[in-house]
């Protein structure tokens, strides 16, 4: 059913629709009003699960680590600070081989502190083994969750899986939700039955100390699981177009790439009104498009290298740094042509909308300017005169 | 079926207090437990893959969220309706309980989770190599609170972690000593009686740690509780009770380990260490009458 809606509350309305038995999390701006409606719905008798009201980030990712070892589907969310402050707990709930789901609210982090949007938090963890996928919208935010956790139980996969969406942009911004009916939820996720849990009838010791003549092969099998997560997801999203009729490829999504001379690549909100300068442009008779990064964590390699091989010049924008380097998503996509016989000419880098600075169709029309003429890192929006001020 | 819950085969060393007093909480428990433990010691002489001493299912998260992950599988269990059949032991060095892990046992005390938590005390953390904790004795020779001419070891008493517990306003706290098994075995049987959060800290001598002869485990445990240096006390919903003893010299603890080998021959460091104990003889009414 078509629900105006807030994001934040529509996503709390999908966890529900997916009966996670224990939600643990901590507040943090801008994740609140996520799990104020959880809670909310706790109280209502509406999701009948245990809410763990933790002192910290860091035992909010320790509760569903003990909850999703005992065998119940677990849900928790964060932002920046909070992200960081579960760092370890992330790495070891991926290396247990636990099928939690997070939202993640993105948001900048200190210092200067600052609440508003960019993606450095969750790109910061991109090496800590979750998957990672990232929403363009409030919809796609929705039905990520339900993915998410078909992902992350599958039993071939077994790995966490962090939804991504833009602090307030999409966590507060109001859309136009296409939201499920229980019935489809159920059809298309079914109840979890864990492969190993915390069992008096048959008891296992969980995360041993492993020494080097067994430590490599873990990770291995991590980074290997990770390659089936590239198969899996466009199967499920298919899967999930059959139930919901609504098409999501998983991995990347082209917008007028076909006949593109000139492309962008964006994650997350920012691919919204990158579509609409591009529209513009398009109107202008310029040829460029689109590819946007659906899935983070894999990193969708060889998807992206079909996507932009015929493109002569691309542009990547990032919404988080790799300080005292290139951009983070930038390095990667220059990565996927590397040897490569076919590849765009070059590959720009702009990094555009850090803490909350809006990004418009002009700053996406800046960048497209400098689309060849500029290959690291180049900030879009700065102000000069705040330059000046500091450091005159 | 094995003997015991907690098997032998594992790496501790000899003498190892904390593996006593391990086995003796899980044996008590019984097969229907599920243990979480911190990082510290026990978790790596009992669980080196492929091998585990565990006969109950046993998790290992990080060295400060034992009472978090629990607090966690506590509500998995409530979900699943089995909570009222199993017990739930979150258990860590001192290291783990009173400093990196504080927060998350407050938080599980706070909340009310029916779990019990087992504190063992070996005075130091001694996984990394014997370096001072917030439950370190007042003058103990350690890695990093070194004797030296401007130092006689660890300047600070012990925190008061069983009061800070009790704060919480908790059923059931007590404090155990590897030197009295019965006492622990009670202790542990009581404390799982009971529905709410509960908080026990068992004292366990480490033979590396603290520089002793292995064998004397018991004797020197023992010792710490009849100088008054480790008080027994219970505090069943905040009423207390305690182990009278009749307190011997404290010298008589001390001489038996080198961490303390600096104090033997200044009695003033001597009266000060003695100080402790009479304090806590006080506090806790020790004295056999
Ligand atoms: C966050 C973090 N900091 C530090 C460590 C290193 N570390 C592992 S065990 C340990 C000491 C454990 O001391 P304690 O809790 O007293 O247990 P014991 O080994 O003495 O039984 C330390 C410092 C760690 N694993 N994780
Ligand atoms: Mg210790």
């Amino acid at each position: 059913m078509k629900e105006f809606q807030e994001g934040s509350l529509a996503v709390a309305e999908i966890v529900r629709m997916c009966k996670p038995g224990v939600v643990s999390a901590y507040p943090i701006t801008p994740q609140t009003h996520i799990v104020e409606e959880l809670a909310q719905m706790v109280a209502n008798g509406d999701l009948k699960a245990q809410c763990i009201n933790v002192e910290s980030e860091h035992s909010a990712a320790s509760a569903v680590f003990g909850a999703s070892a005992a065998g119940v589907r677990s849900y928790t969310a964060t932002s920046s600070q909070g992200l960081f402050y579960m760092a370890e707990v992330l790495f070891n709930i991926a290396g247990v081989r636990l099928p939690i789901v997070m939202t993640c609210a993105n948001r900048a982090i200190s210092a200067p502190i600052n609440i508003w949007n960019d993606q450095q938090d969750a790109v910061s963890l991109r090496d800590c083994g979750w998957v990672q996928v990232y929403a363009e919208d409030v919809q796609e935010a929705v039905d990520l969750h339900m993915i998410a956790y078909r992902l992350a139980e599958d039993k071939n996969i077994m790995l966490p899986v962090m939804v991504n969406m833009d602090g307030f942009v999409l966590t507060h911004g109001i859309e136009t939700v296409d939201m499920p009916s229980q019935e489809q939820v159920d059809k298309y996720l079914p109840s979890y039955t864990p492969l190993y849990k915390l069992d008096i009838k048959n008891p296992m010791t969980i995360g041993p100390l492993v020494d080097p003549d067994y430590y490599m092969e873990t990770r291995y099998a991590i980074q290997e699981t990770h390659k089936s997560v590239l198969g899996m997801l466009p199967k499920l999203t298919e899967e999930f177009s059959k139930v919901f009729g609504r098409t999501y490829n998983g991995l990347v999504e082209g917008y007028r790439l076909d006949d593109a001379e000139k492309a962008f690549v964006a994650m997350g909100s920012v691919c919204g009104t990158t579509k609409e300068a591009i529209d513009s442009m398009r109107k202008k008779g310029k040829k460029v498009g689109l590819l946007k990064i659906s899935c983070y964590r894999p990193f969708p390699h060889q998807a992206i290298y079909e996507a932009l091989k015929n493109v002569k010049k691309v542009a990547v924008l990032d919404r988080a740094l790799s300080l005292g380097s290139y951009a983070p998503l930038a390095s990667e996509i220059k990565s996927v042509f590397f040897g490569k016989k076919k590849g765009p000419q070059t590959i720009s880098s702009f990094i555009v909308g850090l803490g909350g600075r809006d990004i418009t169709v002009h700053s996406i029309e800046e960048a497209y300017k400098l689309i060849g003429k500029k290959e690291t890192c180049e900030f879009i929006d700065l102000k000069p005169e705040l330059l000046k001020e500091n450091y005159a | 079926m094995p003997e015991h819950l907690f098997t032998s085969g594992h790496t501790a060393c000899s003498g190892c207090g904390q593996s006593l007093a391990a086995r003796l909480v899980i044996d008590t428990a019984g097969p229907n437990t599920i243990v979480v433990n911190n990082t510290g010691c026990l978790e790596v002489f009992s669980t080196k893959y492929p091998e585990s001493a565990w006969q109950v299912p046993w998790v290992h998260s990080l060295f400060e969220n034992a009472a978090a992950v629990a607090s966690g599988v506590e509500a998995a269990l409530k979900y699943l309706g089995t909570k009222d059949t199993i017990n739930i032991i979150a258990q860590a060095g001192d290291g783990g309980t009173a400093d990196i892990g504080l927060q998350a046992l407050s938080g599980m005390l706070e909340r009310g989770h029916d779990i019990l938590y087992v504190c063992y005390d070996n005075e130091a953390y001694m996984n990394t190599g014997v370096q001072r904790s917030g439950l370190t004795p007042f003058d103990a020779n350690t890695t990093t609170s070194p004797i030296g001419n401007n130092s006689k070891g660890n300047p600070r008493p012990k925190k008061p972690l069983p009061e800070i517990a009790l704060a919480h306003g908790i059923p059931y706290v007590a404090t155990a000593s590897v030197g009295f098994p019965q006492d622990i075995q009670r202790k542990v049987k009581k404390a799982l009686s009971i529905k709410g959060p509960k908080y026990m800290q068992i004292h366990v001598p480490c033979p590396l740690g603290w520089r002793h002869e292995p064998q004397l485990t018991y004797a020197i445990a023992k010792l710490a509780v009849e100088t008054g240096l480790y008080p027994l006390v219970e505090f069943e919903n905040g009423v207390k009770s305690a182990r009278q003893i009749k307190p011997k010299p404290v010298e008589e603890y001390l001489k038996t380990q080198a961490r303390f080998k600096h104090l033997i021959n200044n009695p003033e460091e001597l009266k000060r260490v003695q100080a402790v104990a009479d304090s806590n003889i006080e506090r806790y009414n020790l004295k056999l009458q």
